[in-house]
């Protein structure tokens, strides 16, 4: 078998893919193979056909495949990015190997000086949460739901609630409500809202769709398709409250319950993986415990804004690109990271300090969510235990990535453990 | 006038099928589902069973220990795919080791292989179980199987040999006439020479539209998790709690393809299509599984499923002709999975009473096989895409699998028709993601290749509809 040749193979056309092939040729790789299995580029985006996208890049609200386009066409008007659609990636190997297959080449094995793997990220199932009861059809993610109507132009339901109050799911009550179907509720297990504040108002407050915070879905009835819910209250503990069932007759109900990265090519040879984020672990470059290996956007951690997904995929298509030419400086001294209180995970996993591509001290771009919603607070950067940063925030809700940068002079150490937290102070 | 109807196209009905498709004779099989295999065959623990706990001399040990020894040649010649990883019981007190030794007995009065294993040479074999091993009782003949392969294969094959299948067909009478039974059910009336009820949960209601003799099925719940394939080494074994007297206990196994079970509970229920799963329940599988596999990831649950076992009262397999030409399999509850080809002797022997039972010259006992994509080499598989370009095309992100099986399975005899019988089939939404993203494509190949529109492709049944008419 031929094994054809490339200096960079991206794995996923998203956002993220697109940003990392851009930013790779723009740094002098000459050879890019961009694999997506869908019949465009363009990821998650092409069925975001609402408003929101691009704000803090482009200062315009633009919808999701007009963000895509902009990305696609700068793609395309670098001649060493090949992009190969409807081309599914298998299997990748330590070697970096990539297998793909599709109907038009049949099965191919590819070769890369690196790789970065760009796959998105796939939603949380009913069994995932494990809701108990019948098993009837009108169950499904709001993504799936999203697709069917944005994508294929199906209705997928009459009388409809929605379980769990992240973004997809505040979207789809507002889409759906449009489209003629009657949103009946949206229900939270924890007592705040996991979507965008800007979602909460626009999707739910404007069209009078009643959010049930520290609720859900106790029972799923009906035989064939669904019938009926038993939505119940739940204390701090999460226990149901006795006395608090409500029963609704809907004929669909959408779950809005988290997205998770996936990397099943990275986990398969053993990449190591986060244990909260279920990312892979990398450092400021993006590069996975695997050197030549890079992730980013969802695959990597589950963003809310794209913006941030395209800075992400940069970083990686620049650092990608040093790793190719051999200028990818890997010091000896590590800096690990820890989320302090109040922080749920913190990216990236170590620092090194080096130079950019531009030959200066490289920055650290922190990133992290926070456990749960905080008021007049601060963000609190500490190295070794001693202060480096500190910076007041109004407000801070786990749904918004929050992102700090450090420079190198604001650090005591070139090794340590580098923590954020929230303080009171 | 027909020469046999079968009713219920489980793995007990689609077994004997395919064994009478043996024979010179005109054969129907009505199920009410739209699909074989659809109730308890494809929700159950999947095991082949070795045969070293039924009490010794009943019928359930000899359809066991004979079903058990079939097995191989029947999965080799349809292509089902089967594996005998052997089955390890745990005994963690003395009490559980005494009942142990007498299950070891047992299983030398059976003719079943067993062989008892210390601490060290279970844990040697099976290093995630429990340290507080004290002994386990090894049976190397258990197997695990594709339960969801199994009915549809051996139906595949009857019908390759001739017996014809009415799917979403419901027996709703029976009375005996002349020579025979005439038949009515949703759709039409028919009359037969023979009958072998193979109806499940309802073999006491068929039984009992014609035999003096009445039966009482007692729905008796059993609830799993499954967990996604994240690594085959994790168990390697099937593993079993000692069994007491509510059922075989709750076990950990792989499945064939690598996913691994925990379960099931065992409670009896009132309702026959009581499928819901429910959380304290669950809690306790987890509770029991645990104390075989502490560190059993809970976070790789993908489903929880049911399934309902048909235990008739007296709780024991029923097998026999209990009027001429009649041929009852009722309360056939586990291990009927694995003795569905012994099942299927027995009813050729009963047949032979009433009908002249003549071989067919040309019978084929093979399945044509299923393409495997995932057990070729990357030059075979690039080789054979070459030839075959829709076997290229990648329409499942999780379980990888290529619109080309999709069609397959589509197409074939005993073909499948709905979003689950494709699942089934060939596993397109099996997987983590549970369908999120290959479902419209399943939807779209369904429609197209069985001539209907996208609305109209169902998950399974009539009323279980995914879409709602296209938007404006
Ligand atoms: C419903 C929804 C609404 C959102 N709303 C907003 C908003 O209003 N404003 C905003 O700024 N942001 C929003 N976001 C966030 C942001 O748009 C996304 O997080 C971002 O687009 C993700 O980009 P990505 O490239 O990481 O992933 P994706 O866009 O998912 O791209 C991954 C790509 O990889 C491909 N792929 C995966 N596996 C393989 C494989 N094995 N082989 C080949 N290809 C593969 C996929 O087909 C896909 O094209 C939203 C996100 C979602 C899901
Ligand atoms: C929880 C559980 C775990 C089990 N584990 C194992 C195991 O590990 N190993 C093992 O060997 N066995 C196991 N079993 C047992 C095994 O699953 C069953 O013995 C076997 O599936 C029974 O097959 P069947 O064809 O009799 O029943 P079914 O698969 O239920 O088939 C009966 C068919 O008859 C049809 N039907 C019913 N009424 C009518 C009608 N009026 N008209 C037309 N069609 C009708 C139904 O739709 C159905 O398709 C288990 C069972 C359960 C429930």
């Amino acid at each position: 078998m031929e094994t054809k040749q490339y200096d960079l193979i991206i794995i996923g056309g998203g956002s993220a893919g697109l940003a990392a092939a851009i930013a790779a040729a723009d740094h002098g790789v000459e050879k890019i193979l961009i694999l997506e299995k869908e019949d465009e580029a363009g990821g998650i985006l092409l069925q975001c056909i609402h408003n929101g996208f691009g704000l803090h890049r482009f200062k315009e609200e633009l919808t999701g495949p007009e963000y895509a386009a902009r990305f696609a066409s700068e793609a395309e008007k670098r001649s060493g990015i090949e992009i190969k659609v409807r081309s599914m990636v298998l299997k990748i190997t330590a070697e970096k190997e990539v297998h793909y297959s599709s109907e038009a080449e049949g099965y191919c094995v590819v070769q890369g000086k690196a790789i970065v793997c760009a796959t998105g990220c796939s939603e949380r199932t009913r069994g995932a949460i494990k809701i108990p009861g019948d098993r009837p059809t009108g169950v499904m993610t709001a993504g799936l739901a999203q697709r069917y109507l944005n994508i294929d132009g199906y209705f997928v339901g009459k009388k409809v609630f929605i379980l769990g109050s992240g973004d997809i799911g505040l979207i789809m009550a507002r889409r759906m409500t449009l489209e003629g179907s009657k949103v009946l509720g949206v229900a939270e297990l924890m007592p705040y809202s996991n979507g965008l504040t800007r979602n909460i108002v626009q999707c739910l407050n404007d069209f009078d769709i009643p959010l049930y915070l520290s609720h859900t879905v106790k029972k799923i009835i009906g035989k064939e398709r669904l019938e009926k819910i038993v939505l119940a209250q739940v204390d701090e503990k999460f226990q149901f409250i006795p006395g608090t069932d409500q029963e609704f007759e809907v004929d669909t109900l959408l779950l809005s319950v988290g997205l998770i990265p996936s990397n099943p090519l990275l986990t398969e040879i053993g990449v190591q993986i986060h244990p909260k984020t279920s990312g892979p672990l990398v450092d400021e470059n993006m590069q996975t415990s695997i050197p030549g290996i890079f992730s980013c956007g969802n695959s990597l951690h589950v963003h809310d804004l794209v913006d941030f997904v395209s800075m992400e995929g940069e970083t990686a298509g620049i650092a990608a690109a040093q790793f190719i030419q051999g200028t990818l400086a890997t010091s000896e001294d590590v800096i690990r990271t820890e989320p302090g209180p109040g922080v749920g995970y913190l990216l990236p996993a170590s620092l090194h300090c080096g130079k950019d591509a531009d030959g200066k001290e490289n920055d650290f771009v922190l990133k992290f969510r926070v456990q749960k919603p905080f008021q007049n607070v601060s963000l609190v950067v500490k190295q070794n235990g001693q202060i480096l940063k500190k910076v007041k925030k109004a407000f801070l809700i786990p749904a918004e990535m929050e992102n700090l940068t450090i420079r190198q002079a604001d650090l005591l150490e070139k090794n340590g453990i580098l923590s954020v937290e929230v303080s009171n102070e | 006038m027909k020469d046999l109807i079968i009713i219920g196209a489980g793995a007990i009905g689609s077994a004997a099928a395919r064994t009478l498709a043996q024979y010179e004779l005109d054969i129907l099989v009505l199920e009410k589902e739209s699909d074989v295999g659809e109730v308890t065959s494809s929700a159950n623990s999947a095991i082949v069973h070795s045969g070293y706990d039924p009490v010794p001399g009943s019928e359930k040990a000899a359809m066991n220990v004979r079903g058990n020894l079939l097995y191989d040649q029947m999965c080799e010649e349809l292509d089902i795919d089967m594996r005998k990883i052997g089955s390890l019981t745990i005994a963690t007190n003395d009490e559980e080791v005494e009942i142990l030794r007498g299950l070891e007995e047992r299983g030398r009065q059976n003719g079943v292989p067993v062989q008892m294993l210390n601490r060290e040479e279970t844990l040697a074999l099976e290093p995630n179980l429990t340290p507080e091993v004290k002994l386990a009782l090894l049976a190397p003949t258990a197997g695990i199987v594709n339960t969801f392969e199994l009915s549809v294969a051996l139906m595949e094959n009857a019908m390759d040999n001739g017996v014809k299948l009415n799917l979403n067909e419901a027996v709703t009478g029976i009375r005996a006439i002349e020579g025979g039974y005439e038949v009515t059910t949703n759709r039409a009336v028919y009359q037969t020479r023979a009958i072998v009820n193979a109806a499940g949960l309802f073999s006491d209601e068929i039984n009992n539209f014609v035999n003096p003799v009445k039966y009482e099925i007692q729905p008796r719940k059993g609830e799993y998790f499954v967990l996604d394939h994240f690594d085959p080494d994790f168990i390697r074994h099937t593993i079993f709690t000692v069994p007491s007297s509510k059922g075989k206990g709750i076990l950990v196994s792989p499945t064939t393809h690598g996913n691994y079970i925990l379960g099931p509970s065992a409670e009896f229920v009132e309702e026959k299509d009581d499928y819901s799963t429910d959380g304290e329940t669950l809690a306790q599988v987890l509770a029991t599984a645990k104390k075989l596999v502490p560190s059993i990831p809970m976070n790789q649950v993908i489903r929880e499923f049911s399934g309902l076992r048909a235990v008739e009262k007296s709780g024991h397999f029923i097998i026999e002709e209990s009027l001429p030409g009649f041929v009852n399999l009722v309360g056939i509850q586990s291990p009927g999975l694995t003795s569905c080809p012994a099942i299927a002797e027995e009813v050729v022997k009963f047949l032979s009473n009433t009908m002249e039972m003549k071989k067919k010259a040309d019978f084929n006992p093979r399945r044509r096989p299923m393409v495997r994509l995932n057990r070729m080499t990357p030059e075979e598989r690039a080789e054979f895409v070459k030839k075959n370009p829709k076997f290229g095309n990648i329409i499942c992100r999780c379980e990888m699998v290529s619109e080309g099986e999709v069609l397959d399975c589509i197409h074939r005899n005993c073909g499948a028709a709905t979003i689950r019988g494709v699942k089934r089939r060939v596993r397109p939404g099996m997987g983590k993601c549970q369908g999120g993203f290959c479902q419209p494509r399943i939807i779209k190949i369904l429609a197209r290749e069985l001539g209907i529109k996208n609305e109209d492709v169902r998950m399974k049944s009539p009323g279980s509809f995914i879409l709602m008419g296209e938007t404006k």
